[in-house]
């Protein structure tokens, strides 16, 4: 097995609300292998994004702030490095694709420069070298006549295009793991497909980098990514590869996530939905976080957080009533 | 579900925007949002309305609710949008304000974001009451009491929370508090534009299942406008898809869903995510491109710039909805 790309141990980050400490990210662990392409799950309030904001370190503080835990790159553990050699690792090192592409270009520069900006930083190349490597990044994201274009301004590109672009900054000094946060939600169906294949090309010709795709449609999930952690309540959930999950997901939460969506068989009948809604994030119940929505729940889930457990074959549950894979359990019952 | 005659029947419906523009301000272009749609809805049905972004899905809901005039005086309207009213069968389309008036009791909306659209200066009780104060002024407090409280019963809040504001409510909440209101003089049409887009997974089956619910119990009609495929699949009995202002594939929920005829609907569906990561699928087909600015329409058929099967008379001949037998109408010439 090589080694993780990115390792993020027992990660805490809370943002102070009302005079409190709320924990958006409550010791997240998990390990980024080369090559992979990692979904992170979960519905609004989750931790998901922060989870990705606290890797990059763009936690804004105040009102937040990174308690605890290490985040591993190279060696290296990112929370302790100074600011200055932290900000040669964003961009670089480490990218990442923000939700809005409406909001998060500049609307007073033109393309050409903001996606300049990162190889200006990082890199010692000549104009005519950058602007190259502009025009080649751009007509790898399938941005036609790349070259005219530069000078275009953010509002002459449509919703797609602006991903495209978005996209193209993040890539052009080849990071090793780019991190995407919910990189088509804004856009319609079918360029939500053009985008998805688009990512899943460059992460086939860039072999041992990885990619990191936060999302709360598990659909898009299902087409893209290797691997699954699913968050609720800043806690991870569940992890297990995209197949496992799908065929036998074991958390309540995510059964009830699944049975959330239509599907083709479910049409004229009620859909399997989760009662209630996500707390705010003061008000989460002590012990497991979900057992307020769960139709499972036994008394020791309100009094006593279960631990993520590891299951073995790359699966891990947080759940009291999940002890072993419904496999092995059989398997055990059917031994004398 | 009566097969008579429809509750709703729009016969080459058109919403033309004017643009202004240079010192003098003349009109310098006409905004095709929608031209020349024509369908029909029977009484108890909820018909599907589909399409990308810019397509004139919501601008059909908001012609049949007659919201145009209200907000853009310069609006040019043509066609007729006929209604099945208790007064006999009326247009709707282009009703002055106080003609209009009694027949918003009968047709009325649900809007997408659940965030704007309730008054944040109003209680639940003044948002729900609303429409009753003005469809049926005889009614006192106490029966207005009674009826939004029995009103909020029916979409699953408590009546204690009529005293309070929208933002003390969830997404999924304040979307049921909308519905509630669009219940209050007991509509027979109800326009829902995209009334579950805003909502976390798990919220949106929930308000579904309501809507679902709510049809059975009082006789509903729906036209459901969405861009979720299998949302819209799963509620509808018939799917509409619309391009650019024009209907290019209309039939049942199977024929449409199952069986698309029209290229563009079979990118569309190809290009939905399906939550099954060992899915057999038949290869994607990625449109290229983004959908044309109803601006500058491409002549002829508006899908041939995208279109893989695009031809040369496609760009002379306007297709029209041509029914395949059945009830299916496809409008492409091409495929036979």
């Amino acid at each position: 097995m090589s080694q993780p790309l990115l390792q993020v141990k027992d990660l805490h980050t809370y943002f102070n609300v009302e005079g409190q400490r709320a924990w958006a990210c409550a010791g997240v662990s998990f390990d980024v292998l080369p090559g992979e392409f990692l979904g992170i799950v979960g519905e609004s309030g989750s931790g998901k994004s922060v989870t990705a904001l606290s890797i990059m370190r763009l936690i804004p503080d105040p009102p937040g702030r990174i308690d605890s835990g290490e985040v591993v790159f190279d060696g290296r553990d990112l929370l302790q490095l100074p600011l200055n050699e932290m900000r040669r690792v964003r961009g670089r090192d480490i990218a990442m694709i923000f939700q809005e592409p409406m909001t998060s270009l500049n609307p007073v520069l033109n393309i050409g420069r903001q996606v300049m900006e990162a190889v200006v930083l990082h890199e010692n190349l000549s104009q005519e070298e950058s602007r190259n490597r502009v025009i080649e990044v751009l007509e790898q994201v399938g941005i036609p006549d790349a070259d005219k274009r530069l000078k275009d301004y953010p509002h002459q590109f449509s919703g797609g295009m602006r991903q495209r672009v978005m996209i193209a900054m993040a890539l052009i000094c080849k990071p090793r793991l780019l991190i995407a946060d919910e990189p088509t939600t804004a856009l319609d169906v079918t360029i939500q497909a053009q985008i998805l294949e688009l990512m899943a090309d460059l992460q086939n010709q860039r072999e041992d980098s990885a990619t990191i795709l936060i999302t709360h449609d598990l659909a898009v999930v299902a087409e893209s990514c290797d691997r699954v952690i699913v968050m609720y309540g800043g806690r991870i959930q569940e992890v297990a590869s995209t197949r496992d999950l799908y065929q036998q997901p074991l958390h309540p939460y995510t059964k009830g996530l699944m049975g959330s969506i239509p599907q083709e068989d479910s049409k004229g009948k009620p859909l399997f939905a989760i009662r209630g809604n996500v707390p705010a994030i003061l008000d989460f119940p002590p012990g497991c976080r979900f057992c307020s929505r769960c139709e499972q729940v036994e008394d020791r889930c309100r009094s006593e957080e279960p631990p993520l457990v590891d299951l073995g074959g790359g699966r891990a549950v947080r759940c009291h009533l999940v002890e072993k894979l419904p496999s092995n359990a059989e398997a055990e019952e059917a031994a004398p | 579900m009566s097969e008579g005659k429809p509750l709703l029947e729009i016969d080459q419906l058109s919403v033309h925007f004017p643009i202004y523009g240079g010192v003098l301000r003349h009109q310098v272009g006409l905004v095709k949002a929608v031209d020349g749609v024509s369908m029909q809805i029977r009484r108890g049905e909820t018909v599907g309305l589909v399409g990308e972004s810019g397509s004139g899905k919501t601008t059909v809901g908001r012609a049949i609710c007659n919201l145009h005039s209200a907000m853009s005086p310069d609006v040019k309207l043509g066609g007729q949008i006929w209604f099945e009213s208790r007064s006999g069968r009326v247009d709707l389309n282009g009703l002055a304000r106080k003609e209009m008036l009694p027949h918003r009791a009968e047709v009325s909306m649900v809007f997408q974001d659940p965030f704007s659209s309730l008054n944040p200066r109003m209680t639940v009780q003044q948002i729900v009451q609303g429409p009753l104060c003005i469809h049926e002024p005889d009614l006192d407090q106490k029966a207005l009491d009674e009826r939004v409280s029995q009103l909020l019963d029916r979409v699953g809040l408590q009546p204690q929370y009529a005293a309070r504001y929208p933002h003390e409510f969830s997404g999924g909440q304040r979307q049921r508090i909308g519905i509630a209101r669009s219940l209050a003089t007991r509509p027979a049409l109800i326009v829902a534009d995209e009334p579950v887009s805003a909502l976390d997974v798990s919220v949106q089956a929930q308000v579904i299942n309501l809507m679902g619910e709510l049809q059975q119990e009082f006789g509903l009609t729906y036209l459901f406008v969405a861009h979720d495929l299998s949302i819209v699949y799963h509620m509808a009995d018939r799917i509409a898809v619309m391009y650019l202002g024009s209907l290019v594939e209309y039939g049942s929920a199977e024929q449409v869903y199952k069986s698309p005829r029209h290229p563009y609907t079979q990118a569309l569906l190809s290009a939905v995510p399906r939550p099954d990561p060992d899915g057999k699928r038949a290869k994607r087909t990625v449109l290229q491109g983004d959908i044309p600015s109803p601006l500058a329409k491409p002549t002829g058929c508006g899908f041939r710039t995208r279109c893989p099967l695009a031809k040369k008379e496609c760009a002379e001949l306007v297709p029209e909805l041509n029914d395949r037998g059945t009830g299916h109408f496809v409008a492409c010439p091409v495929v036979e």
